[in-house]
């Protein structure tokens, strides 16, 4: 067992090495433009760009036509929400989206703000789950995306996307998800679940970095996005920029494994998964964040209460994890996925995501189980408000100073 | 962000956590911070009849540096009068502990809390509070 052991399989995961032996051969050997048609070099990167976007292609149920190569999912959410907006803007001027999204799609939604365009950021439930009347609601003949991400990076939820992508289409809308988090860990499937866009990213699921793909609906509707960058017209026209092999090769490959691999993959990490959410919510006063029901396979969010996160992390400094405290930050807000679920911001500052992945073994599991226990007691020792809890004083009932 | 061997040595080891008796009059608690915000500390200093703190104890809700800064303040506190103690300035925790800019306000709530417990001390002892004329932003 290496230490640090690696529970941040969210933020990245570590490259598999089948997909770096993928990889390797299109650095040097056979290092050809993908546009260049006139040549044998040109001809063999083609072919392997057209591989990889067969895998991507059937990893997600749709046609190696509508897959668009980018740098990753935050240049694919842009494409398709700044996109989308410029190309139906004479349809309407009006998108709905969630307040938990990643900020590469609240960002792009404020940035469509700033053209004129209108957005409505649905709150989400208490569970993290998005509340399908109030998307009904918001809905309005000039809505004309709702973007509402898979899988929630912080807490792992998974939303209704059949019942989501019904009620735009029901109104005339399209609809895109951020699937980052999702694809490659659950089965996602464009046409079952009414997708018209979706972003992915290559190193979120043991490819490497800097590559990612959006995929765009080609039939019933046929969908375009206005390109974002000018150029030389690669990707049908929709994403210039000369297409980088080895990091497609390697998207491609990372797709075809999470293809062969996920059901058994999913089915390991859950089990790993529930042992360390028990093993943890056996201490008094921890919660998990998140409807635990739907949600990835991989991941906890778990409050440690009257104990604060990033004092947490460093008395786990064995363990690589990320929390919802924001300690280190200039504004001391923590986390707004948490908060947005209702969380007071105590209880946000309390948080520690466990991110398991591919090559998390139930060893590296029991450790963290040990380590984590380890520190929260010790923190809860070193905490004037769990002295205060445990002598059942009310700490609402106290005039803290905010400062 | 990596932490100073100062911040980890007193993470690690926590000088004088504990508790002292908030009701005797010889005690000064200083409560300081919000939840809201992810620190709380806990100062309290035992005073003989000299004014000399003779003991001193915290607990800390919040990050490495804040439980850092306040087990640090505890040991500068034992031994000195109260009105050195007084003098005790933030920048001077921050120096030791090797503060980078963001954990700046942990040092400040460091030294609030020991101010609050001073004051809280003058208060029971029949002492009019010291007004702190430092402004922290």
């Amino acid at each position: 067992m290496n230490i640090p052991i690696y529970l941040d399989n969210n933020a990245t995961t570590p490259m598999d090495p089948r997909v770096l032996e993928a990889m390797l051969p299109y650095f040097n050997e056979k290092f050809g433009n993908a546009a260049s048609r006139n040549h044998a070099f040109g001809w063999v990167a083609e072919e392997a760009v057209d591989y990889a976007r067969e895998q991507v292609a059937k990893l997600i149920g749709a046609s190696e036509k509508e897959i668009i190569f980018t740098s990753g999912a935050t240049e694919s959410d842009n494409l398709a929400i700044k996109g989308v907006f410029e190309m139906y803007k004479d349809k309407g001027n009006h998108i709905i989206t969630t307040v938990t999204e990643h900020k590469a799609v609240l960002d792009a939604c404020k940035h469509v703000e700033k053209l004129g365009g209108k957005v409505t950021y649905l709150p989400v439930k208490e569970d993290g789950l998005v509340d399908l009347a109030a998307l009904e609601a918001a809905m309005t003949p000039e809505t004309i995306l709702v973007s509402i991400m898979y899988g929630n990076n912080e807490i792992g939820v998974i939303q209704p996307i059949k019942e989501i992508s019904a009620i735009a289409h029901k109104h005339g809308a399209l609809f895109m998800t951020d699937a980052v988090q999702a694809v490659g860990k659950i089965p996602v499937d464009v046409n079952a679940d009414g997708i018209d866009l979706l972003a992915l990213s290559a190193h979120k699921i043991y490819g490497p970095k800097g590559v990612g793909a959006l995929y765009v609906r080609r039939k019933g509707p046929r969908v375009k996005v206005t390109a974002q960058m000018d150029g030389g017209g690669h990707e049908r026209g929709m994403r210039s920029g000369t297409l980088n092999v080895p990091g497609i090769v390697g998207l491609g490959k990372a797709c075809e494994l999470c293809g062969q691999e996920m059901e058994s993959e999913a089915k390991r990490l859950s089990a790993l998964r529930d042992k360390l959410q028990s093993a943890l919510t056996v201490l008094e006063e921890s919660y998990v964040n998140g409807n635990v029901e739907h949600r990835l396979p991989h991941v906890a969010n778990i409050s440690f209460k009257y104990v604060e996160g990033e004092g947490l992390m460093m008395a786990m400094k064995d363990l690589a994890v990320s929390s919802g405290s924001a300690c280190t930050s200039a504004s001391l807000e923590p986390s707004y996925v948490l908060k947005s679920l209702g969380l007071s911001d105590d209880l946000a500052h309390s948080s520690i995501r466990f991110g398991l992945g591919r090559f998390t073994t139930e060893e590296e599991v029991d450790y963290a189980i040990e380590v984590t226990k380890k520190a929260v007691t010790h923190l809860r020792d070193l905490s004037p408000l769990w002295e205060m809890f445990k002598e059942g004083i009310d700490l609402n009932s106290i005039e803290w100073a905010e400062h | 962000m990596a932490y100073s061997d100062k911040v980890i040595d007193h993470y690690t080891n926590p000088r004088n956590v504990g508790t002292l008796d908030k009701s005797s009059h010889k005690v000064g608690t200083g409560l300081v911070g919000a939840p809201e915000c992810g620190d709380v500390m806990r100062l309290q200093i035992q005073v003989d009849d000299n004014n000399v703190i003779t003991d001193a104890k915290f607990k800390t809700f919040g990050c490495g540096s804040a439980i850092a800064s306040s087990s640090l303040a505890t040991e500068w506190l034992k031994g000195k009068s109260i009105d050195d103690a007084m003098k005790i300035d933030n920048m001077d925790i921050v120096e030791e502990l090797a503060l980078p800019p963001v954990k700046i306000h942990c040092s400040v709530l460091a030294e609030d809390a020991i101010k609050a417990a001073i004051n809280d001390f003058r208060v029971k002892n029949g002492l009019a509070p010291i007004e702190s004329e430092k402004v922290h932003h």
